[in-house]
Formats: structure tokens, sequence, C-alpha cells
């Protein structure tokens, strides 16, 4: 069979979408063939989603058509999209923790099928693609990498002709990212097209046949991902020349500004990680990264460095020579101890809230905001304009609500509010999730500057690439236990690999299968 | 032609102050059609509950009497609220409130003065905030729902009342009625307008608003009830204790309804009897939304409320309709202003119709 004589699986011309005060798509138009992988490539804000969305049925273009295997379709939700053999595996997964694979599978099924029938289709389809995955198996008990794969199944049980898959690595450890790519070549080969959305452009230059790269909800090209190099491909994704990271090469560090000796911590919640014996400490002007693939305790590491939760060891965490461990999130502040958590909206910041009101969060008592009980409102708004302006945050002004800021924009103004306090020791938690690469380059840069400075600075980050070029020195944490630390010069990539996987990785899920 | 909601790039502010007005234009209307509906005129009835007490001047006095305690129970309910707190007995903490200055006016005897009316009115929002802090700890503690515990501790408020004044302090000389006997003259609030029942219970409902409005927009305290209610996460992460948080603002809901029970026992009514309880407590509720949560705007729909009170008396003698006309009218009010709210943060657009959808792969 000749590809090119058949017509493309997926043909776009002209798609447009108007939001409120925003085009999120303005006449974007490409085509997939069948069994080509195709790579949608741009920064968060350039219109990805929404495109997919349209694509998977989930919104309708204002304008534009949509041709299926050479014929126009309107494709109203996504029941539709599937009946036409569209499957997709979204970035954050919609499974019941407490039930089966086998139950939340059925559960997303469109047609009713016995469970004993459903079984057995399960069993063959990962048994075609060498998916080793338990139906039995509670889904709380499951990795993340496992999860996706559930995910996987629920999309390949329906015989899809193209697969969209959203950021599907940004979880995974690069072992199991290896397994995802013989997985959907697999497909590939078979016929099935691929859409595949990510801003890892390393990974699209190892998997896809194309590219096509949106900019602020355009078409900048569709190119061949062989051909291009990164930096050309993210030249085109950022629309300007990519700054690399301004760093003393022979910097020294100072004396140990964080010390964390045996922290052991069981935060509440049903889902959170215990902290194991947590050990590690950095020296001033270290940069000190954290990796793990997400729920590994994570979160439970940055509220108990933050002070949102309180160790029960006084001694456990020590910043600038004084023990902190007993302390709440204020008086740590008071100590030099400054936090970033990964959720950016309800968590670092108070989205309704503007960002006067939004720097009077952690910024009111290390910088004098408060006099007799009221809150300065001036020197708020002048402190939350500093950091707009140091930080080139894109807002109307220190009267914007944070939820009307990008995601980038909000991280910036979020490192910014902390950075400005000058913190001795600066813990971060993902630092440049869902961050365009524009507004990543600018806050690794202010990181780096920070460390240059002689603040200690811990990044905890699920980005491996992102740690590699950032830290001086990394540990991996794994079921909330944190390794030894190594250089990160000296880092083995295969290795960090294997830590992050660690009980969780493939003799886990090899013998359950 | 269709109607859609579109979300907003920003809340709008005019419509969180066009939203009450509305409401209360809209109840109006709705009114007025309904009545008509009955056989009742109900654009007589409308002018009567609404627009008779604001330009009748002698009806001037009983708007202002009532609004006191709405505005004040409202304050209160208002600070809890923008915690996410949802405290609903406000009614056994006002009937608390006034069962202790009553107690402490008994306990004095025949004595009176500055002194007495003070610790009356103190013991009354001691009363009320103990009453609230039964809720509050059940909550922090326990995490029991407040809205249930509130709730239910009214109706023991009340039995303990009817107890009170059918028994221990029934009044000797009231011909074996259940209540407590009038209050000594000078355990009295002082009357603030000579001739009229205008007591000093009303200059502190005006003055509180903008204390209120004070501490919530510029004090630490108003900051961290607002980031509670907003994300207990970012309150936890901003160094805010959301139990202390919660437990505070509920008994400073309740402190302020026991402070409305004692200036409605010491300033208003003068004793106490089973009638005591007149549902302030609940309409408080309907002021504090209908207020939009802001000190200055529990002062207006106070005022709006207390109207309706008013208005609802005069439509009894002059339509001829129930005294509850009042509440389904308040009711309705409290209902337009849940429903308005999504256009705060939405707006209605007409837009044409989309072309006939052709479901694919049919």
């Amino acid at each position: 069979m000749e590809p090119s004589s058949l017509p493309p699986r997926l043909d776009l011309t002209g798609i447009t979408k108007r939001f409120p005060g925003v085009l999120a798509n303005d006449h974007v138009g490409f085509a997939v063939r069948p069994g080509e992988i195709h790579a949608l490539l741009g920064e968060n804000g350039a219109g990805k989603s929404t495109l997919v969305k349209m694509i998977y049925g989930i919104m309708q273009p204002d304008a534009g058509e949509i041709a299926w295997n050479g014929q126009r379709v309107t494709i109203a939700n996504p029941k539709a999209a599937r009946k036409l053999g569209i499957g997709m595996v979204f970035q954050h997964f919609s499974l019941f923790e407490a039930m089966t694979v086998l139950e939340n599978i059925a559960l997303g099924m469109d047609a009713s099928i016995p469970a004993r029938a459903l079984e057995a289709k399960i069993l063959s389809v990962m048994g075609q693609y060498g998916l080793k995955l338990d139906p039995h198996r509670i889904v709380s008990t499951l990795s993340v990498g496992e999860r996706q794969r559930i995910e996987i199944v629920r999309a390949l049980l329906l015989n899809p002709k193209l697969l969209i898959m959203d950021e599907p690595t940004s979880v995974l450890t690069p072992q199991e990212v290896d397994q995802l790519f013989v997985v959907l070549r697999q497909l590939a080969s078979e016929g099935c097209s691929i859409l595949y959305i990510s801003h890892k452009l390393h990974e699209i230059k190892a998997l896809c046949d194309s590219a096509t790269i949106l900019r602020g909800g355009k078409l900048v090209d569709t190119c061949d991902p062989k051909v291009e190099t990164s930096r050309s491909m993210a030249e085109k994704m950022i629309g300007g020349s990519l700054k690399d990271i301004q760093r003393n090469a022979d910097r020294s560090f100072g004396p140990d500004k964080l010390v964390v000796k045996a922290l052991s911590l069981t935060p509440p919640g049903a889902f959170a990680v215990a902290l194991r014996e947590i050990s590690f400490s950095v020296r001033a002007g270290e940069i000190f990264g954290i990796a793990g693939v997400a729920g590994n305790g994570q979160n439970s590491l940055l509220l108990a460095l933050s002070g949102e939760e309180v160790a029960p060891d006084h001694g456990a965490v020590v910043v600038n020579g004084d023990a902190v461990g007993g302390l709440a999130a204020k008086e740590r502040r008071l100590k030099g101890m400054a936090s970033v958590p990964e959720e950016r909206n309800g968590h670092a910041a108070v989205p309704t809230f503007s960002l006067t009101d939004n720097a009077v969060l952690t910024a009111r008592d290390r910088l004098g905001m408060v006099r007799a009980g009221l809150i300065d409102a001036r020197a708020a708004r002048t402190y939350a304009g500093e950091v707009i302006e140091a930080f080139s945050v894109k807002a109307t002004g220190p009267g914007a609500a944070a939820e009307s800021l990008s995601g980038g924009n909000l991280q910036k103004y979020i490192m910014g509010r902390e950075i400005l306090q000058k913190p001795q020791v600066l813990v971060v938690s993902q630092p440049t999730w869902g961050v365009d690469a524009g507004a990543a380059a600018a806050i690794h840069q202010a990181l780096v500057d920070l460390a240059a400075t002689g603040s200690a600075i811990v990044v905890i980050s699920q980005d491996l690439d992102e740690l590699l070029s950032l830290c001086d020195t990394l540990a991996v944490i794994n079921e909330g236990r944190l390794s030894a630390p190594m250089k990160v010069a000296d880092a083995n990539i295969e290795e960090i690999g294997l830590l992050m996987g660690g009980i969780h990785g493939e003799g886990g899920s090899a013998h359950a299968a | 032609m269709r109607l859609k909601l579109e979300k907003r790039p920003e809340p709008s502010i005019a419509m969180q102050v066009l939203t009450p007005i509305l409401s209360v234009v809209a109840t109006m209307f709705i009114g007025m059609i309904v009545f008509d509906l009955l056989g009742i005129d109900g654009f007589r009835a409308v002018v009567d509950i609404f627009l008779t007490p604001l330009l009748a001047s002698y009806k001037w006095q009983d708007v202002a009497v009532k609004a006191a305690p709405l505005i004040i129970i409202a304050l209160g309910l208002s600070v809890g609220n923008r915690a996410q707190v949802w405290n609903i007995g406000a009614e056994g903490q006002y009937i608390i409130g006034a069962l202790c200055a009553a107690g402490v006016g008994i306990a004095f005897g025949p004595v009176g003065g500055f002194f007495v009316v003070l610790l009356m009115i103190l013991a009354g929002m001691l009363g009320g905030g103990a009453w609230a802090a039964v809720p509050a700890v059940l909550r922090t503690r326990f995490n029991v729902n407040e809205i249930l515990s509130s709730l239910m501790l009214t109706y023991v408020a009340a039995q303990v009342l009817s107890y009170l004044v059918g028994g221990p302090w029934k009044d000797p000389n009231g011909r074996n009625f259940p209540a407590t006997a009038p209050l000594q003259p000078d355990q009295t609030l002082p009357i603030l307008v000579p001739g009229t029942t205008i007591h000093l219970g009303v200059l502190i409902a005006l003055v509180l608003p903008f204390v209120f409005w004070l501490v919530m927009s510029r004090a630490v305290f108003g900051y961290q009830v607002r980031v509670v209610g907003s994300s207990p996460q970012a309150a936890r992460h901003g160094g805010f204790d959301s139990r202390r948080t919660i437990m505070s603002t509920l008994i400073i809901g309740g402190a302020m309804a026991g402070l409305a029970g004692a200036l409605e026992l010491t300033g208003a009514l003068k004793a106490i009897n089973l009638g005591f309880p007149s549902g302030y407590g609940f309409s408080a509720i309907i002021v504090s939304f209908l207020g939009r949560l802001n000190p200055i705007g529990c002062l207006i729909a106070g005022i709006v409320l207390a109207v309706t009170y008013v208005g609802g008396q005069v439509a009894q003698t002059t339509v001829h309709i129930p005294n509850a006309t009042a509440g389904i009218f308040q009711a309705m009010m409290l209902f337009m202003i849940l429903a308005s709210d999504i256009l705060i943060r939405y707006r209605v657009r007409l837009v044409a119709s989309a072309k006939p959808q052709t479901v694919a792969g049919e």
C-alpha cells in the first residue's frame, strides 16, 4: 500500500477558535497521514490543547474544516470522535484510585461489555503491544507509568485510527519513556496515526516523522524533526533566539546553609507519601536538585521544608545554624527560609486575589508590610510592582488578579516574590512546570543568580533535563526516601533512571503481570 | 439566536454592586405578578411592602429599630462566610445573648446604671460567642459540619428560653404569662431621639459596619479570613492557621448575634417572652448575602430587609395579606442574589445559533 495515494487520515484547514480576549487558534491547518507519528509542538498557551480539544470533539471550531479520511466531518462530542476512531490519552488521568484496572476501563467504555469478555480483550491488547499490567490491581497501588498504560489500553481497545497523546512523558522515568516509544512505533507501523503533543524536543526528534509548530495560536511551520536541530525547533517555537544560562564556571560553595537530618514525617491525608529518614545538606551558593517520578514524596518534602508541616524533631531541619524543624511557615520565613510549592493557583497564590494581595501572603513579615495589625497597602503595592518590573511579568499591574495571568507569568511573579526577599534558603518545586520556554529560561537564570549571591537553593523537579542543566548536586527521591547525593558533573542518566524507578520499576510490575 | 454564558476575564466589579440591586428589583417585579395571579392587588402590595416604610416618615423609627439587630448579626455572619464558614444558628446565639443579658440584669436586681447595662451587653456577647463556640470546637476538632450543629443548637436555645421564662425567671406579677419581668428603667439603653423608639443600639449598628470594614479590608485578620476562605492551602503556605481562623470567625459571629440579642432586650423589648425569637438570626443570613459579605453592604441590606419587615405589617392592614408575605419576599431576594452571582464571573451574550450539527459517523 502506497501511503501517499491515500487521503490524509486527518486534514485540518483554517481552524479558528476565539475565546474572550484571545485568539486561541488562527487559521491553523495541517495533515496527518495514515501511520504517521506527527508532533504538535508549542509553548504553553500556543493553542495546542484547544486544537486537540476540537479534534476530539470537546470544543467546536468557530471556523475551518476537519476532514477525516478525505471526508469533511463535524465532531460533535468525544463519543462521536471515538466512533470515528480517534482515541486520546490525556495528560491528567481520569482514574478512580480505589478501583481496579479492569473496573476503571469498564467505566470508560461507551458500549457495555461483560467483564469477562472485556478482560480477555484487555489481555489480548496488552499481549499484542507488550504492555504489562495486572487488570485486577487497585489503581492507587500503581505507579504513574502504569496508570498511563491503563489510559493507553483504554484507548487501544477501540482500535483507534488516530491516537492523540498529550504530553505523555512528563511523568515517566527515562526507561518508561523508552518502553512507551516502542509501543507507539508498533502502533504506527500497523497504520494507526499518532498526534504527539510535547515540548521535549529530543523526544520529538527520536520519535516523530513530522512536526507542526504553533506559536500564539498561529501555525509557524510543519517540518521534519529528523532534519531540524533541537535548537532550531525551539527557536521556531518561542519565535526568538534561545538564551543559555549564564553562570560562573569556577564557582565555589560556602558553609552549609540548609541541613536536613533524618527527617521523617507522615503528612495527613490518605494519599500523602510519608518521608523516611531524609538527610542532605546544601551549601551557600549551591543548587541542589531532587529528581523523582511524581507522587514519591515531593509534595510532602516541600511541606516539611517550608514549615507547612512541622517536623516532629526540632533539629531535623537547620537553617543557617538555627534548628527550625519545630517552627511553622511564618517563623521559618523570618529565619530566611522561602519556598515555592508546585501548585501555583491555590497554594503559592490565591487565584482571586490581586498581585498586591498575593505579595502580602509571604512577604508581609520579612518586608515589614504590617504595622499595628494593619496591612500597609502601599508597601505591598510597591513591592508587587518591583517584582513585576524585575521579572518582566506580563500583567496589567499590581491590581491584576493572579488568575488572570498566564501560567508562566504567574510563576515568574511567584518566584520573583520569593527571590526579591533575598532568602538564605529557597526551596522550589517544579519551578518551570507548564511554563513556556522563555519564562523557564528567565526563572532558571534568576535561580542561578540568587545562588551566586550566596543563598542555598533546593529544586524539586520531575524534569530531569531541567535538573541536569541547573543543579550542582542531585539526589533522587523514591517512595519518601532520598538517595545519596551525586555531583551533576559525574551523574549517570542510566543510574538516575533506575533510582527514579526504585522498586516501582520493572521489578514491581513484572511480578504482578 | 440563543443565549450563551461567557466567562469574563476578570470578575465584574460593576456586577458585584449591581446584582443586589437587580435582585431587589426582580423580587418586586415577580412578587407583583404572583400576587396579581393570586387575585390580590400586586402593585399595591409591593408598594406597601417596599416603599411605604420609606415614604411615611412615622415608619422610619420602626425601620431603624428593626434594621439594627439585622445589621449587627449580618456583620458577624459575613466574617464567617468570608472564611467559608456557614453559621446558620445566629438565631440561637441571639436568644442566648439576650438571656445572658437578662440574667445579669436579674442578678443585679433593682441596681442599674451605665456599668450594669455595659455588663449586660458584654454578657450577651459572651453568651452568644460561647453558644457559637460549640459548633466551632466540633468543626475544628471533630470535623462536624457547622451548618447542622449551629442550626440544631438554635432549637436548644429556644428550649432554654422557654424553660427560663416559664420557670425560674417568670415575672411574679405577670398574670402567669411566660415572660420575664420588665427590666428596671435604668437597666435599659438610652433613647437617642426623644419621642421615638430609636435607642443606642441603632447608633451601634450604624458605627459597627465601619469598624468591620476597617478590620476586614485593612487588618491582617481580615486578610487572613479572606485567604482561609479562598484557598486553605495558600493560607497554610502564608503561615495562617486555618483552624484557629475558623474558630474565631464562628465565635465572632456568635458574639455579634449575642450583642444584637442583648441590645434588643435592653433597647427595644425590655422583657423576654416566648415571642422573643423573631427570626432576625435567619433573616441576617439574607442581609449578609444581599450585602455581598461587605460590611457597608450589610448596613444597606439590613435597612432593605427591615423595610420589608415593616412593610409586611403595613400590607397586612392595607391589602390584607398575611404577615408571612414579607418572609416570602425576603426568601425570594436570597434566591435572586444567589442566582445572579453567576453574572459576576460570566456575561450573557446573544449569539447566532450554530449551524445544524451533523454528528460524525452518522
